[in-house]
């Protein structure tokens, strides 16, 4: 034992010698830990999640259920609290792979399959903010993600209100998460996060001669690990396009193929309940302080910006609407303020955490007025049954949102401006760029929601057909799909 | 006996039937419909979707009274269900063969 002592503090020393220079060079390549989650960030995420629910259930379904005949009051809720069920499981199974995961030789379109069934994700894993080194559990990430998926399917059937059998529906739905909203979601959100992006460019600054060459490539295979969208340069910070543009052309699609409702134009299809509809708008709106402000992924100045910018957007867009009404019908009514209040909320949306509060007026005057002109006139003269809107509100709304996103986001008008990752600084700002980039966005998520809802339509009608019969739909969906009635006294 | 038959704007039942119940009458029967007179319908707009709306709300109240009484029931419905605006309403008043009371099977005017 006493022989052992001296040789036994050696080996202890050496351990700790050979243990410090590893630390030591370990410290000079990486020098950071990996970065661990702010609580606060955590907690405002969590709560974020849950706030974008609200929209759905109760508050969409509400609004929707609040705007048809009572006849149809709950196969209105029951569309809308299925859609939310499904598509939270369909997008743990795959969903979220499909849009957030890198998706190969596809990888502009859709992400892969990596992350099917959350293969590999832990409560310790982690996924990255806008903001280099900071990050936040990816299970919150997952979550919050999810309720955009659920919302978004959920706006559509709006369009088919008091006509649209649930069977259809019940197939539909899973169709079109999957080819539609998922590649949508990955196309115009998915690029490889800020960290590659600081790290690449330190890399290629620091380099010279062949390792510059090398340096460059790796900074490109960076930059073009993102969906077609991101990759050029669109801005849209809460799903403009991703949810709105996206569900209000499925929608539009919808409404056209399942036809309009029996006796739409010759009887009166007044709303059952504006009661409702305000309570749904209302709890919209709330709701949507998760959507924008949580689409910041961090409690920090730009979830601000994007709060403030949905309280004041959307005031705007319910006084224009209401003015505009006042002005074109003699009287402004609350039907209309609550379409302002979606409309508004919809404009802002792409553009909460670029434009200035100031801006963000601007938007939500703009979005009231032309909404209001879509859903009066342009509809009646067109003459197709979008019952509940989606397509004046919604597409209209999201398309005013996303192009005003690109003129809106100019630091001389008040706005961010965008931050280049490689630069550590705000990029100069090129607006007329950023609109046409805004624009080609728009056109993309028209043509592919638009194509792909047409296809997924037809295709479920020849399964399954999309309406009722004609003395059913006369009868009410609430007693022909589920056997049930909203209102028994 | 008579049948009066008031049919009046919604919000002046309370007044009707209270001085209805000062004549010493002891029952009525209401029902809430829907019509229209001169007044005609009115216009609704829902998201620009005009409904010509022809139906308005009214209250139908119906009332049996002792031969004696009618002219004095009629005054009293008149005196308080008119504003002067145009959609008061309307009163008829009809003759009624025979009365019973189910529970004491009491007959006519000692009926109503």
């Amino acid at each position: 034992m006493s022989r052992a002592t001296p040789r036994r503090i050696a080996t202890l020393a050496v351990t700790a010698l050979i243990g410090c220079l590893a630390a030591a060079s370990a410290f000079a390549q990486t020098p950071a830990p990996p970065p661990t989650p702010n609580k606060g960030d955590v907690a405002w995420m969590l709560t974020a999640s849950v706030l974008v629910l609200l929209m759905t259930v109760p508050g969409l379904a509400l609004f929707y259920g609040g705007l048809v005949r009572t006849k149809n009051m709950l196969s209105m809720l029951m569309q809308v609290f299925f859609v939310v069920c499904i598509v939270c499981i369909i997008w743990v199974l795959y969903g979220y792979s499909l849009a957030f995961s890198e998706g190969g030789s596809l990888n502009a379109y859709v992400g892969g399959l990596s992350k099917a069934f959350l293969a590999g994700i832990t409560p310790d894993s982690a996924a990255e903010t806008f903001s280099n080194g900071v990050v936040i559990p990816e299970y919150v990430y997952i979550c919050f993600q999810m309720t955009f998926a659920c919302i978004t399917p959920a706006l559509i059937v709006g369009a088919m209100a008091e006509r649209m059998k649930f069977s259809a529906l019940v197939l539909f739905i899973p169709l079109w998460v999957t080819f539609v909203y998922f590649p949508i979601a990955h196309m115009v959100w998915y690029w490889a996060g800020p960290s590659a992006i600081v790290s690449a460019a330190k890399t290629l600054a620091a380099a010279t001669g062949d390792a510059k060459t090398a340096a460059q490539a790796a900074m490109d295979a960076v930059t073009a690990n993102a969906g077609l969208a991101y990759g050029w340069g669109a801005l849209d910070f809460a799903g403009g396009t991703v949810v709105h543009i996206n569900s209000g052309i499925a929608g539009l699609m919808g409404a056209l193929l399942v036809g309009r409702r029996v006796g739409y134009g010759k009887e009166a299809m007044p709303p059952h309940s504006l009661t409702m509809t305000l309570i749904g708008a209302a709890l919209l709106w709330v709701g949507w302080f998760g959507f924008n402000a949580g689409s910041a992924l961090e409690a920090g100045g730009t979830a601000a910006l994007a709060m403030l910018n949905t309280f004041v957007a959307t005031a705007a867009a319910a006084l224009a609407w209401m003015l505009a009404e006042k002005t074109a019908k003699g009287k402004p009514s609350l039907l209309g303020g609550a379409s302002g209040a979606v409309a508004g909320l919809v404009a802002v949306t792409p553009a909460a955490g670029f434009a200035g509060p100031m801006g963000a007026i601007v938007l939500g005057i703009v979005a009231g007025f032309i909404c209001m002109f879509f859903c009066s006139t342009i509809k009646n003269a067109l003459g197709y049954d979008d019952a509940l809107d989606v397509f004046g509100v919604h597409c209209i709304g999201g398309i005013i949102g996303a192009i005003g996103t690109g003129i809106l986001a100019a630091p001389f008008l008040g706005g961010t401006g965008v931050f280049d990752y490689a630069a550590g600084k705000v990029a100069d700002y090129d607006m007329v760029a950023q609109v046409i980039i805004q624009a080609k966005t728009v056109c993309l998520t028209l043509v592919w929601s638009g194509v792909g809802s047409f296809v997924l339509f037809n295709i479920v009608k020849l399964l399954v057909g999309l309406r009722p019969g004609t003395d059913q739909e006369r009868e009410g969906l609430d007693l022909v799909d589920h056997g049930e009635r909203a209102y028994n006294y | 006996m008579k049948l009066v038959t008031a049919i009046i704007k919604p919000f002046k039942l309370e007044e009707v039937r209270s001085a209805l119940t000062d004549l010493g009458l002891q029952g009525m029967t209401v029902t809430e419909v829907k019509g229209y007179g001169r007044q005609k319908g009115h216009t609704e707009i829902y998201r620009g979707a005009e409904y010509a709306v022809s139906f308005l709300p009214k209250v139908k109240i119906e009332v049996v009274v002792p031969e004696g009484t009618v002219d004095k029931a009629v005054e009293a419905i008149v005196r308080t269900a008119r504003t002067g605006q145009i959609g008061d309403g309307k009163i008829f008043v009809s003759p009624i063969e025979h009365a019973v009371r189910v529970r004491t099977g009491e007959t006519d005017d000692s009926a109503i």
